[in-house]
C-alpha cells in the first residue's frame, strides 16, 4: 500500500459500544470515496455483507485494500459516503477489530503474548480499570483458541511469523470483535503457517470476516465471496463469479498470469511484486 | 570505606544533592521509558533546548536569581512546545522529525537571543546548559518529589492505555480509547520530568539521563513494567556513584551521572549480547519469505 498518514483519532470522546441494529447487515458500504490529500484512493464503493459472512478483498497493490479496511475499523474518515456497522457508524464500535500488517508492528517491543492479548480487552475495561481476573479468563481462552495456550509467557519477537499472525486473532478474540478485518495476514509466511490461520480464520464462530490478500489462488479457493479493488470496486460476489478475465484484465493489467484449475475457477496468480509486501 | 561513604553526607547540600539526583533519575528513567519505545529521543532532546526561550523569558521578567518564577517559565515553556510538537505530529505536512528539528533550533536561537541581551549571559548559559545539582534547594527537592508524585500517578494510572497507544497506535484507535490524548499526556509528562530535572542534570544532558537507563533496562527485561523498575534502579544507582565520583573527584555532577549510566549500559549490552537477546525474531520465520511471495 501507499504511505498511510499517523491514524485519526477523534479527542475527546469515550464511546461505550455501540448497540447493533439487528436488522442492519453487518456490513453496508455506500458511495464511500477515501482520500490522502488531494489523491483518491477509493472511490465510489457500495457494497453489503451479512453478519458471519467471510469475504477476501482482493486487487494488485496500491489497489485501496488497507485504505478500505483502515476506513471500515473507523481509523481513516472517509471525505463521501457512508459507512454502517451493525446500522452504526464504525467510530460508535469496539466490536471491530483491525489486525496490522505484521511489518507494521515493532516486534522489540518488550511484551510478553500474553500482555499483548490482554491490549484487546482495553476498550472493554475503560480507563483506571484494571484487569481483573476474568479478563484473564478470556485471554487465556483466547490464547488456547489459537494453539498458543503455552506461548503466553514469551516475549512477542520470539514468536514465528504465523504465531505472531495467531497473536493478533487472539487479541481480537480478547476485544470480543464482531467484525475483524485482517490486512495481508499471510505476508511472509510458510505454506504450513498460511494453513494453520486460514483454518483458524474458518473455526471463528459469529464473526464477519474481511481478509485483504493478494494472492489470488487463496482468495478464490478458501473464501466464499470476493471483492476486487483498483481504486474502486471492479467485481463483488462469489470467485467463479468475480475472477472472470475481462475483470481480472481491468484491474492488473499485464501483470498476471491465468491458469485454468480443474474445477473450472480460474486461479490467477498476480506476478508483481512491490516492496510492501515483504514480511517485517 | 564507611567513612568513605558516610563524608559527603555531612554537607547539607550534599544530603539535597543525593535526593534531588535519586529524584530525577528515577523519574527520567520511568518516563523514558516511553521516550524508548515510541523512539522520541529526539524530540526528548528538542523539549529540553526548547526550555531556553522560556528560562530566558523568565530571567527577562522577573530580574535574575528568583529561581521559583524561572521554573514556571520554564514548565509554561516546554509543556507548550510538546502540545505543539503532538499537533505538528498529528496534522503532519511534514515529517515529525523534520518539524521538531525546525521548532528545537528556532528556540533554541531564540532563547541565546534573548539570554544575549542579559548581563552575565555566559554564567546563566553555562548554568542552565549543565545544571548545577550542588546548589539545589529545599523548594526545588519539593518540587521536584510534587511533581514527581504527580507524573508517578498518571503512569500508572493510565498504564494499559500508554503501552496499548505505543505498541500499536493503529490499533488503539479501533479501541475507541481516546489515543491523541493519551499520545499529548505523554508528551506533557516528558515535558514535566525535563524541566524538573533542568537543576540536576542541566538541558544538555537531558537527553542521556531519559534514554540511557531505559535503554540499559530494555536490554535485560521483556516485558514494561520491569524494563521500568530496572530503569529506574539503573538510573539512580547512576545518580548515587555519580556525585560520589563528582564529590571525590571534582568532576561535574551531571557529567558524572550520566558517565555511570553509560557505563551501566555498555555491561548490559555485552551481557544481552552473550545470551542473545540481540535476536530479533525466531529462525523459523525468515528463510520461508520467498515462498509466499511468489
Amino acid at each position: 500500500m501507499m504511505s498511510l498518514r499517523a491514524p485519526v483519532t477523534r479527542l475527546g470522546r469515550r464511546t461505550a459500544e455501540a448497540a447493533h441494529d439487528p436488522t442492519a447487515p453487518a456490513l453496508r458500504i455506500r458511495a464511500l470515496r477515501v482520500s490522502y490529500g488531494k489523491q483518491t484512493a477509493l472511490e465510489d464503493v457500495t457494497f453489503d455483507l451479512p453478519a458471519g459472512a467471510r469475504l477476501a478483498v482482493v486487487g494488485p497493490n496500491g489497489a485501496g485494500k488497507s485504505t478500505l479496511l483502515k476506513a471500515i475499523a473507523g481509523i481513516l474518515p472517509g471525505d463521501r459516503g457512508s459507512i454502517a456497522v451493525h446500522g452504526v457508524a464504525p467510530e460508535g464500535h469496539i466490536c471491530i477489530a483491525y489486525l496490522p500488517q505484521r511489518s507494521e508492528v515493532d516486534w522489540r517491543f518488550p511484551v510478553t503474548v500474553a500482555d499483548a492479548v490482554m491490549m484487546g480487552r482495553t476498550g472493554r475495561l475503560g480507563p483506571l480499570h484494571r484487569p481483573k481476573e476474568s479478563d484473564r479468563a478470556i485471554v487465556q481462552e483466547a490464547l488456547m483458541r489459537v494453539d498458543l495456550a503455552d506461548r503466553g509467557g514469551r516475549r512477542i519477537g520470539d514468536l514465528s511469523g504465523g504465531e505472531q499472525q495467531r497473536m493478533f486473532l487472539a487479541r481480537a478474540i480478547a476485544q470480543e470483535a464482531e467484525v475483524v478485518l485482517l490486512d495481508e495476514p499471510l505476508a511472509g509466511l510458510d505454506i504450513s503457517s498460511q494453513n494453520e490461520v486460514l483454518a483458524l480464520l474458518e473455526r471463528l464462530p459469529k464473526t464477519t470476516l474481511l481478509v485483504a490478500l493478494h494472492d489470488l489462488g487463496i482468495a478464490a479457493t478458501r473464501f466464499e465471496a470476493l471483492l476486487l479493488l483498483r481504486g474502486r470496486v471492479l467485481g463483488f460476489g462469489r470467485p467463479a463469479d468475480v475472477l472472470r478475465p475481462e475483470t481480472l484484465r481491468a484491474a492488473y493489467g499485464g501483470s498476471l498470469r491465468m491458469v485454468k484449475a480443474e474445477n473450472g475457477v480460474l486461479v490467477v496468480h498476480d506476478t508483481a511484486c512491490s516492496g510492501k509486501d515483504r514480511g517485517p | 570505606m564507611i567513612h568513605w561513604l558516610t563524608t559527603p553526607f555531612q554537607y547539607p547540600f550534599m544530603v539535597r544533592a543525593f535526593a534531588a539526583s535519586v529524584l530525577v533519575s528515577g523519574l527520567c528513567s520511568i518516563v523514558g521509558a516511553y521516550v524508548v519505545l515510541r523512539s522520541m529521543a529526539f524530540l526528548g532532546d528538542a523539549l529540553a533546548h526548547s526550555v531556553l526561550p522560556g528560562i530566558a523569558a523568565g530571567l527577562l521578567v522577573s530580574g535574575r536569581g528568583d529561581r521559583r518564577s524561572l521554573f514556571w517559565w520554564a514548565l509554561g515553556t516546554a509543556v507548550a512546545v510538546a502540545l505543539g510538537v503532538g499537533w505538528i505530529g498529528e496534522r503532519g505536512r511534514l515529517r515529525e522529525d523534520t518539524a521538531i528539528g525546525i521548532v528545537f533550533a528556532g528556540m533554541f536561537a531564540l532563547g541565546v537571543a534573548l539570554l544575549s541581551t542579559v548581563r552575565g549571559f555566559a554564567v546563566d548559559l553555562v548554568h542552565i546548559l549543565f545544571g548545577n545539582v550542588l546548589g539545589v534547594s529545599m523548594w526545588d527537592l519539593q518540587v521536584i518529589g510534587g511533581f514527581g508524585m504527580v507524573v508517578l500517578l498518571i503512569v500508572v494510572l493510565f498504564y494499559k492505555e500508554f503501552l496499548v497507544v505505543t505498541f500499536d497506535p493503529t490499533f488503539a484507535a479501533t479501541l475507541r480509547i481516546r489515543a491523541s490524548f493519551y499520545r499529548r499526556l505523554l508528551l506533557v509528562l516528558v515535558a514535566v520530568v525535563v524541566v524538573v530535572s533542568l537543576q540536576t542534570v542541566g538541558l544538555g544532558l537531558m537527553l542521556a539521563m531519559l534514554i540511557t537507563p531505559a535503554t540499559t533496562a530494555f536490554l535485560l527485561t521483556r516485558r514494561l513494567p520491569w524494563m521500568m523498575g530496572i530503569g529506574a534502579a539503573v538510573g539512580i544507582l547512576s545518580g548515587v556513584l555519580g556525585l560520589y565520583l563528582s564529590f571525590y573527584w571534582g568532576i561535574a555532577s551531571g557529567a558524572a551521572i550520566v558517565l555511570v549510566a553509560i557505563g551501566f549500559f555498555l555491561v548490559a549490552l555485552l551481557v544481552s549480547r552473550r545470551r542473545g537477546l540481540f535476536r530479533r525474531r525466531s529462525p523459523r520465520d525468515t528463510p520461508h519469505h520467498s515462498v509466499a511471495a511468489e
